[in-house]
């Protein structure tokens, strides 16, 4: 984590305190190395001067922040009513048909891993998800069948 | 009718500095600098009669004024850009498609309130909207729009956009702050109000990017002009959201006046070919459900409240006769069960009660007890919570019970549903 400092003073300084500046540091770490250890929330915790558990409480709490890391291309579908309405529950079932995981899980290749979520806020392109950093939307098995395509 | 805050949607580079100057950019922001006092611009735009569009619909010029003027502590605006309610999603358009709007409806309003310094809380999935408003605030600051001395007058302001981490309960605007502080999104207790204390203690403003977006042309065109646009006490235009069994989902700029039958039927396409309307979410999933026979009611703040709902965010979801309502219910009612953040017992225990209450009638496993338990559990956690999520599982899962209650009592009767969701099915 040395080489990350100079952009964690680089955040810390946007902030009247530094602990606020936890959200956006564990952003950068996870970004990084794709999850948050738990040497990670020690030597986070020592940098903003807070207990660990503080920082662990903080990982645990945010859905953002993994503990595990993911597969090489994530799927966060989502399951709220709008997606819902237009068929998101076939969307969820034909991937964990596909890919043979279930919510949670990460394929044994590691190429592949399946969030089921809430609202992401893109009801206008139902049934949607995200998958890694883009939205994906108006979706049906053929277009997730060419994204696994893709990614294999 | 004449578009406001989407006026520059849907043009190249919209997000863009050059593109926003060439629409009277930033003169709400120049005439209040130099033209206003900030108690000027406060009763500007209490007289506009806006009011708060993430949800709640408080009177913003009324919320501005609560800063108080003798306290030695820096203020702070923070911009709630957390759009969580199901439903909603206009807030990402403001963001990508016109963020120096935004910041120029902050820079008007850090200057009403005596604030050197805004955050902007963007909920964490939405990275394009970060990485346009990072821009736009880059941009800013090189044309001197923000930094010491901002538009060559002595006032200071420094904006930091701050990334959520996926928790629905930080659109909650004492959850955000505990959040933007580095904690766990838990709220608070109120009063103390963010006015008085709020972000570190200090006196805090916290308003939707929306409604902020909608500061600049108030200054610009005046507060009459933008009040005539809506209706009594609720000025303006808003946008509505439209999703769910609709030919055309997406945001549609309205007065706040419109009736929803209006916006359904002649901005979003109706109901598609050989289908009836059954059931509508007017204003995101927290607003009680309303049936096909409430749909004339005017989309305000004060007319929904009237009928035992809300306007809430905007969001429509719109469900033809193919939907369950149990289904529905189910739905929602898993929603609350996830995103309950667990500081008060009767949400915490409360909400997952009320799931696996309805998902039990749902899946043809409920007994009579079920339905008779249901308003009791359901109706007991809103009002004993500290924060309003409480009420909104009461009022939203409530809801479906009182106004569908026979599509409960034959999934208990019958053990299975009548209904399968055909659109889906056929669509697959």
């Amino acid at each position: 984590m040395k080489e990350l400092l100079p952009q964690m003073d680089k955040i810390t300084s946007r902030y009247e305190h530094k602990r606020a500046a936890l959200l956006p540091v564990l952003h950068l770490v996870q970004e990084k190395e794709g999850l948050i250890s738990p040497e990670s929330e020690k030597e986070i915790a020592e940098y903003l001067g807070i207990p660990v558990v503080h920082v662990h409480e903080v990982v645990s709490f945010y859905h953002l922040f993994w503990q595990k890391p993911k597969g090489k291309c994530h799927f966060s579908v989502c399951q709220t009513t709008s997606c819902a309405l237009l068929g998101g529950e076939e969307i969820i079932e034909h991937i964990q048909k596909r890919l043979g995981i279930k919510p949670g899980g990460t394929t044994p290749d590691g190429k592949f891993s399946l969030d089921v979520v809430e609202c992401l806020g893109a009801c206008e392109i139902a049934p949607m998800m995200q998958c890694n950093k883009e939205y994906v939307g108006f979706l049906n098995k053929k277009k997730i069948d060419e994204l696994i395509e893709q990614n294999l | 009718m004449q578009k406001i805050v989407t006026r520059h949607f849907n043009q190249p580079d919209s997000h863009r500095l050059d593109f926003y100057l060439k629409d009277k950019g930033y003169e709400g922001a120049r005439k209040a600098l130099t033209q206003m006092t900030p108690a000027q611009v406060i009763d500007e735009i209490k007289k506009s009669n806006l009011r708060g569009l993430g949800g709640a619909g408080f009177a913003t010029g009324m919320k501005w004024s609560f800063i108080p003027k003798d306290n030695p502590k820096p203020k702070y605006l923070v911009v709630n850009a957390d759009e969580g309610e199901p439903g909603t999603f206009k807030d990402k358009y403001i963001l990508e498609q016109d963020p120096h709007a935004l910041l120029e409806g902050i820079i008007v309003t850090c200057y009403a309130i005596g604030s050197h310094k805004a955050y902007v809380y963007i909920r964490g999935e939405y990275l394009k909207s970060i990485e346009r408003l990072q821009g736009a605030i880059d941009e800013a600051y090189k044309q001197g729009f923000l930094g010491k001395g901002i538009m060559g007058t002595s006032f200071d302001l420094d904006v930091v956009v701050h990334q959520g981490a996926g928790a629905y309960i930080c659109g909650e605007e004492t959850a955000l702050l505990e959040s933007l502080e580095g904690k766990k999104g838990f709220p608070r207790l109120k009063p103390p109000f963010p006015a008085v204390v709020g972000l570190f203690g200090c006196p805090t403003v916290i308003n939707n990017v929306e409604t902020l977006a909608c500061v600049p042309p108030i200054l610009v065109n005046g507060s009459e002009w933008f009040a005539k646009l809506g209706c009594e006490k609720n000025g303006g235009n808003r946008i509505f959201c439209v999703s769910g069994h609709v030919r055309e989902p997406g945001i549609y700029e309205l007065p706040a006046g419109t009736t929803l039958r209006e916006i359904i039927y002649e901005h979003a396409g109706g109901i598609r070919e050989g289908h009836q309307l059954k059931a509508v979410i007017p204003g995101g999933i927290s607003a009680a459900v309303l049936t096909a026979n409430e749909i004339d009611v005017k989309m305000d703040f004060d007319s929904l409240k009237a009928i035992g709902s809300m306007a809430g965010s905007g969001g429509i979801i719109v469900m033809d006769e193919t939907t369950c309502l149990v289904w529905a219910a189910m739905v929602a009612a898993r929603f609350f069960a996830h995103e309950s953040c667990g500081q008060c017992s009767p949400c915490r225990e409360g909400s997952g009660w009320v799931y696996r209450n309805v998902k039990r009638i749902y899946d043809g496993e409920g007994h009579p007890l079920d339905l008779q338990n249901l308003p009791g559990i359901v109706g007991n956690i809103g009002g004993n919570t500290i924060c309003a999520f409480g009420d909104a599982v009461t009022m939203a899962v409530g809801s479906y019970v009182q106004k569908f209650r026979s599509e409960f009592e034959s999934h208990i009767k019958e053990k299975k549903c009548d209904l399968t969701l055909n659109y889906a099915k056929t669509n697959h």
